[in-house]
């Protein structure tokens, strides 16, 4: 009993301090002289079954984030456990197998996957890099995927491009889910697709997580999206989380006045559009040279004395809501 | 010619009556568009929905002449913009309705800018082909509208280069342009789907603000109901190359009709409690090349009735409110039909 409590709440996955930049330019040795800051010292924790939304601004850092947390992007700080084992450091066979617990889905399905192989093949492709499979292992083992994601026996032998965005996203999603991994990451799932579409994959993501209480990690610009699909949400600036905690809450009564100023602009039934008095006009700053203190501050309209020192993610009262903000603690 | 339904007209800033028109391909036609009316009085913002390949930007460019020459055929129906009977024109008669009464801004800015000329230079050349102003004044002018779209150091900015903006920036910049000359109509396709929420917001506000402030007429294309439901007086519905829908944008969006405007509405995560499951509309749309006979939705159609078939609906009620459907409204046979189930 309390061996299957601990199974169901313990981190999937687990980020520390996680740090990601990219050369910007180099010297003639080609050593890099200034760096792209895409990632800059994200903390974050996913309990086995629930789902993590993470929005933000474009270029806030999401995608690296996504692309680190999976191993496409290398680190030189902080660190990433899947299910209590660090990947960065694994190796060999240890290393495969934790590679096989954690899938990505990308918002294009059309160039993710391999337009000159047949369905069957590109669903069960993680399977047979893993190898120990005959052909007609795989492709009944793709049947089986392919009917867990709503395709039809006679797609299997069909190239991708004979499909829609949407079934081709299901494809995506069989071949992610092939593995059996814990964690999936959703990297825009739905941005390319229709609002009837999306309602589809959404469904099938909810559905698929039910039945093997999969592990989300999703990535967003639609905070509709999150607030239906996921328990707890993080919001990005600037390659940091400024707020995170339960989804309702953040979402609900946001404390960090960047995410107020997110939830006041994204269009609502209910609201009408803001004033341009209460919307704040203003880009990313660059990331090449950090802000000094908050980084929020050249845009921030309650920014006062105390601003200028690094703000820290605090947890607010005794919820699981943080921010990072001096002013939130309120 | 140009002077012909000027009068008559004088209230409209553009009205499609019926317009049909088709794409032919080696493998058919693609019927793009089936007698599609739509109405935008002087001042009005107007909201075109729908979902991608619906017809909402061929509907527009048909009207301002932008559709590929050659490439298309016009199979029926009328589109006049403050009278003028566009689709009989030719380029230049188009060009000078560009210039003066009608500018487009679609979704990549960038396509629209020329990237080897500075922004300056860009804006005060469309202001001095259509207003003949001096350099001095197209300056002015120039600098008094990019400081209207919120854009700190106007002066700066027209020294840049396109790729030297951001996105938000340079939509900005266009949306400057396409109001530089004061058109009576400002047509916006889909203007901030690749661009931040927080950007998008501002955008919306920055071309309503000025359309009403001039009585500019707005035509907003989008995929996206929220963001039409915060701008437009009015709604227009399409699927499949058809107008299944139109009204007021909170009688439309708060009590639709057609159960396309309804599933669609339902298949938003906007509404429906976290977790649960949305509902999504059944099967695709239609091959606009082989659709199917009657109502379009019809395959897709919870309500379907025989009727829906082997007719199509056409689009019935008081001008201000309009559906498209069998099942709706009160003809003798839509209540027989209803009666049928
Ligand atoms: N391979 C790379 N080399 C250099 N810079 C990069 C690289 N990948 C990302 N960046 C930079 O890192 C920052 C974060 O990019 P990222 O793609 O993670 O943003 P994002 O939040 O996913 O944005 P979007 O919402 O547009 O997808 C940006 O400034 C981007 O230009
Ligand atoms: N130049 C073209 N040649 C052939 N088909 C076209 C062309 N332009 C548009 N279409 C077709 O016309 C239909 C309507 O397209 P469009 O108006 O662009 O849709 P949207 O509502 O997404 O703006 C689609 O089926 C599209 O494929
Ligand atoms: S720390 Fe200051 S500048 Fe930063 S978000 Fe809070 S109030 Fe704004
Ligand atoms: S006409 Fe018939 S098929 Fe079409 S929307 Fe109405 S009920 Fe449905
Ligand atoms: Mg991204
Ligand atoms: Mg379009």
């Amino acid at each position: 009993m309390t061996e299957r409590v601990h199974t169901i709440t313990r981190p999937v996955l687990e980020v520390s301090d996680l740090n990601v930049r990219f050369p910007a330019s180099r010297d003639w040795l080609g050593r890099p002289t200034s760096h792209v800051h895409a990632v800059n010292g994200v903390t974050l924790q996913v309990r086995g079954g629930r789902s993590l939304g993470i929005v933000g601004e474009s270029g806030c850092g999401k995608s690296t984030l996504a692309q680190a947390i999976i191993g496409l992007a290398p680190y030189e700080q902080g660190r990433v456990a899947i299910d209590g084992q660090d990947f960065q450091t694994a190796q060999g066979r240890q290393k495969r197998d934790l590679r096989q617990k954690m899938q990505i889905v990308f918002q294009d399905p059309q160039s993710s996957l391999d337009r000159r192989l047949p369905v069957w093949r590109l669903i069960s492709e993680p399977l047979h890099i893993r190898g120990g499979h005959s052909n007609a292992e795989l492709h009944a083992k793709a049947e089986q995927l392919a009917a867990a994601v709503g395709l039809r026996p006679e797609h299997l032998d069909r190239l991708p491009h004979e499909f829609s965005g949407g079934q081709r996203q299901r494809i995506a999603i069989a071949r992610a889910i092939s593995t059996d991994p814990d964690l999936l990451v959703l990297d825009e799932p739905t941005s390319a697709l229709d609002v009837s579409v999306q309602a589809q994959i959404v469904n099938l993501l909810l559905k698929l997580q039910r039945e093997r209480g999969l592990t989300y990690l999703l990535i967003s610009h639609d905070v509709a999206l999150v607030r239906h699909f996921c328990d707890d949400v993080a919001v990005m600036y600037l390659g940091q989380i400024v707020e995170s905690g339960p989804a309702d809450e953040v979402l609900g009564n946001p404390r960090h006045p960047y995410t107020q100023t997110l939830l006041a602009s994204a269009p609502s039934f209910e609201t009408p559009l803001p004033t341009l008095a209460e919307l704040r006009i203003g880009e990313l700053p660059n990331n090449r040279k950090l802000p000094t203190g908050c980084f929020y501050r050249e845009r921030c309209a309650k920014a006062v004395a105390g601003c200028e020192a690094p703000q820290v993610l605090q947890r607010l009262g005794d919820g699981r809501r943080q921010a990072r903000c001096h002013l939130a603690q309120g | 010619m140009m002077t012909t339904g000027i009068v008559e007209s004088r209230g409209q800033a553009l009205a499609i009556h019926n317009l049909s028109l088709e794409f032919p391909t080696f493998s058919g036609a693609i019927k793009a568009l089936d007698n599609v009316s739509i109405n935008v009085a002087k001042a009005e913002i107007v909201g075109i929905v729908g979902e991608s390949g619906c017809g909402k930007s061929v509907t527009t460019m048909a009207a301002t002449g932008l559709l590929p020459k050659g490439r298309y055929r016009v199979t029926g129906g009328s589109v006049r913009i403050f009278g003028h009977s566009t689709l009989a024109m030719d380029e230049s008669q188009l060009q000078d309705v560009r210039g003066k009464m009608v500018s487009t801004i679609f979704q990549e800015p960038m396509n629209a800018l020329n990237p080897t000329i500075r922004i300056g230079k860009q804006l005060t050349d469309v202001i001095m082909r259509h207003e003949e102003a001096s350099l001095t004044d197209a300056r002015r002018i120039a600098r008094d509208i990019l400081a209207d779209m919120l854009i700190g150091e106007p002066e700066r900015v027209m020294n840049l280069y396109p790729f030297e903006l951001s996105g938000g920036m340079r939509q900005r910049v266009l949306i400057a342009m396409a109001f530089s000359c004061n058109p009576g109509l400002i047509i916006a396709d889909e203007p901030t789907t690749a661009l931040d929420v927080t950007v998008q917001a501002v955008i919306l506000r920055l071309i309503q603000n000025r359309a009403r402030r001039t009585g500019t007429s707005v035509i907003f294309i989008s995929h996206n109901v929220a963001v039409v439901s915060q701008l437009c007086d009015r709604l227009y519905v399409m699927y499949a190359g058809r107008i299944v829908e139109q009204g007021a944008t909170r009688t439309v969006l708060d009590a639709p009709q057609h159960p396309y405007t309804q599933a669609l509405l339902r298949c938003l995560p906007e509404r429906v409690a976290p977790k649960q499951e949305l509902e999504a509309i059944t099967g695709a749309v239609p091959n606009l090349m082989h659709p199917p006979a009657g109502c379009y939705f019809q395959p897709r159609c919870k309500e379907a009735v025989d009727l829906c078939r082997s007719r199509s609906p056409q689009l019935e009620g008081a001008d201000g409110r309009q559906v498209a459907c069998w099942r709706r409204g009160v003809g003798p046979e839509i209540s027989e039909q209803g009666s049928r189930q």
